[in-house]
């Protein structure tokens, strides 16, 4: 039964999460681009509350993102010749927890923002604040890793997980096997990642497509001329 | 030279009577919805005061507009890394109550409230968060004819360089209407600070407007605009602005604003200006060269050179014909007492305004008129000089003493011919005008007909690649998602957070809710 489960959660809903995801978020931007924002609500209260809390959360969200994204993602070949796997694990665990911890307080901060600031309370989604407490709880999960972490700094049940990660992006059966002994904790942060994508296409967080990169290269003015 | 045209605008702050008209109709036309209850995209403030939203002038504050920094032209609040570096927390964004917090009043408490022993009363209560408000802190006009102490009003950014002190005495004190709308401006800030790309400039008729679906949010351009007229929809979570009434304008209709005016003291024609000079002009050195650089970028529609660029760039027949006609160009160019507000901002604002006369202060009133030959001096006048020339060009008194003198001495031929029957020449010599100009100026500004005041070509459609008999049974202009079919489930809100169109919660349905301190109280 347990393993049934296991495969569901981390065979099957992976791609069902993924799908979602892309697919989702495709839709929305071709069906109705007019819902996506990034929802702000610093006119309805914007003070150095805010500005603490949105900074924090923004930065240490940012590096947490792309640390996983490479961490995960980066073949063992390619930091191999420079870079022991414990080691890796090291800087995973020293970097995740510190920005881990920026980020923590960044959404507590504007999590207690969103549900005492009646302005922002009154004219927000449902969404909103259940986006904020998803991450909240991803960031705890994400931090308690690190004890568990810490008992065996070999690095090899990191290396379990990003085998796992790099053989769902491969498409390869019998990638979830490779994870089905490791701690719980674990589990439930890799789960709760995976709903966050489930998640995304239905809330604010479509403005992360819309990062503006676009912006630097571009002139100070935009015309547009009329079909001719 | 690139030619390009525009329906620019005038307003004749001499006729102003502050009777709101243009703001209630633009209200009822754009501005009221969910999510807009603050929002007034024309509105009319009584000078000297600190505006809406608050201070909104003192760009040392709020970083709009532009800065030259060694010489190069960029937004004042920085380059685009450091503007893009801000995008999480904008520093510079107005709040809420730099504006005010938009209330409602609950009529139903006047129907239905149980037996008492004092008439029952419409409380405010805020269309933000339905709860109760107490007191009402500000308003949208709040300084309404002076409303308010004079020590808060002298705040006015005008007042700089102005011995302000004794105009807060009741016997100096003046006072004057300025309404405000998008300046459409050549240079705008607000595109040029919008991370997304989704403001614009509309090439053939200069309007700037938000692209919703393109916009994300980012509010950039709130704080980008000097004149503060890019308002957050917090509904839908887009930037909104003035669209100078841009359907009206396409089948050759004047803005609701300039059509409903009582005072008619509004004006739109069309402006043919070098887009390869604004930068240059909007990069002059000195804030008070600004004034004479923007007029520099106008082009003369009657020279035979630049109608022949304007062919070559496109512009119809219809535009170029209107513009050697407009009432615009003339109050501009041709008689100089129509200025640009605030041109130190440097964004080359389309919008301009010819400064009030005031009376004459009592003191010379009552015995000596200290004139100047044949019309008063100026600088005695009940509105400070200097404070128009802060309003209107970067301080630089010249050009406003030119205008109002124009003005005075207007008014003093037409007395003189129509009164006494005997026209007064020399009055006219004086100021360097002719009788031709003086009757025109006279049928303009002072008669002001309908047709004298707008003189506005429609779209061209023709020229459009876009058929234009596809639109003929469309969906139209609509706010939002409107035309979007995606949002048209069972549902209030779909999965993406979109609302019906044929639904739409407006700020009078908010229910009012009582507190549970009040409700006790009240048991």
């Amino acid at each position: 039964m347990y393993e049934y489960f296991h495969d569901l959660a981390f065979a099957v809903f992976p791609y069902i999460a993924g799908t979602v995801f892309l697919v989702g978020s495709l839709i929305r931007f071709e069906k109705s681009q007019y819902t996506w924002k990034s929802n702000t609500t610093q006119l309805m209260s914007g003070g150095t509350r805010f500005r603490w809390g949105i900074n924090l959360f923004h930065i240490g969200i940012i590096v947490l993102f792309f640390g996983h994204l490479l961490g995960l993602l980066t073949p063992t070949v390619v930091y191999s010749t420079f870079m022991s796997v414990g080691a890796k694990q090291l800087v995973a665990i020293v970097t995740g927890g510190l920005f881990g911890l920026i980020t923590l307080v960044g959404v507590g901060i504007l999590l207690h923002r969103r549900l005492t600031d009646p302005r922002v309370r009154k004219t927000s989604y449902p969404m909103d604040s259940f986006i904020l407490i998803l991450l909240a709880a991803q960031l705890i999960t994400g931090l308690f890793t690190i004890p568990v972490s810490m008992g065996h700094l070999d690095g090899q049940v990191m290396q379990q997980i990003t085998a796992w990660a790099q053989g769902l992006v491969t498409f390869q059966t019998g990638a979830a096997a490779t994870i089905y002994d490791i701690h719980w904790i674990y589990k439930i942060h890799m789960f709760l990642g995976m709903v966050m994508f489930l998640v995304f296409p239905f809330t604010r967080l479509v403005h992360i497509w819309s990062v503006p990169y676009g912006y630097i290269w571009r002139a100070w003015q935009v015309v547009r001329a009329r079909a001719v | 030279m690139k030619v390009r045209a525009q329906i620019g605008k005038v307003l004749n702050l001499d006729k102003c009577i502050g009777c709101h008209t243009c703001s209630v109709t633009c209200k009822n036309v754009w501005t009221s919805r969910e999510g807009m209850e603050y929002v007034w995209f024309n509105n009319v403030e009584t000078k000297p005061g600190v505006g809406y939203p608050k201070d909104w002038e003192n760009q040392a504050r709020w970083n709009g507009g532009w800065s030259v920094k060694s010489g190069k032209l960029q937004p004042k609040a920085g380059s685009k890394w450091r503007i893009l570096a801000n995008i999480f927390a904008n520093p510079d964004l107005p709040s809420i109550d730099d504006y005010y917090e938009p209330f409602n009043y609950d009529y139903q408490r006047l129907h239905n409230a149980p037996d008492s022993k004092h008439q029952p009363v419409a409380k405010p209560f805020s269309a933000l968060t339905g709860y109760p408000m107490d007191k009402i802190e500000w308003g949208p006009n709040w300084e309404e004819i002076l409303g308010g102490e004079f020590e808060k009003r002298s705040q006015d950014y005008n007042f700089a360089k102005v011995q302000k002190e004794i105009y807060g005495q009741f016997e100096n004190t003046f006072m004057m209407y300025l309404p405000r709308l998008c300046e459409h401006c050549l240079n705008p800030s607000c595109v040029a600070s919008c991370p997304s790309g989704a403001i614009y400039k509309r090439e053939e008729d200069g309007i700037v407007l938000i692209d919703q679906d393109k916009c994300r949010g980012w509010r950039m351009c709130i704080s980008g605009c000097p004149y503060k007229k890019i308002y957050y929809n917090w509904q839908s979570g887009k930037s909104e602005k003035c669209t100078f009434c841009f359907p009206r304008i396409e089948v050759g209709e004047p803005t609701v604003c300039s059509e409903t005016c009582v005072g008619r003291i509004r004006y739109l024609g069309v402006i043919l200006y070098d887009a390869d000079r604004i930068h240059e002009a909007a990069s002059t050195a000195s804030e008070q060269d600004l004034y004479e650089q923007q007029m520099r970028v106008f082009l003369d529609p009657h020279d035979p050179q630049v109608v022949e660029a304007a062919k070559a760039e496109g512009v119809p027949q219809q535009w170029l014909e209107a513009a050697q006609r407009s009432p615009v160009y003339k109050m501009a160019m041709d008689w100089k007492v129509a200025f640009p507000l605030h041109p130190e901002y440097r964004t080359l604002p389309m919008v301009w305004y010819i400064p009030p006369l005031s009376p004459i202060q009592s003191a010379a009133d009552a015995g000596n008129i200290d004139s100047e030959g044949l019309i008063p001096n100026v600088g005695s006048l009940r509105i400070p000089v200097k404070y128009l020339a802060n309003m209107l060009t970067a301080g630089d008194e010249r050009p406003v003493i030119k205008a109002l003198e124009r003005m005075l001495a207007m008014r003093k031929f037409k007395r003189s011919q129509t009164v006494d029957g005997e026209p007064d020449y020399k009055v006219l010599e004086q100021v360097g005008l002719s009788e031709e100009m003086v009757e025109d100026m006279y049928q303009i500004m002072a008669i002001a007909n309908y047709e004298d005041r707008f003189d506005i070509p429609t779209a061209s459609k023709e020229l459009s690649a876009e058929d234009p008999y596809g639109e003929r049974s469309g969906c139209g202009f609509s706010f939002g998602d409107g035309c979007n079919v995606s949002s048209n489930g069972t549902t209030k809100v779909d999965i993406f957070g979109g609302r019906r169109a044929s639904q739409r919660a407006f700020p009078a349905r908010v229910e009012f809710k009582t507190r549970e301190k009040e409700k006790e109280g009240q048991t």
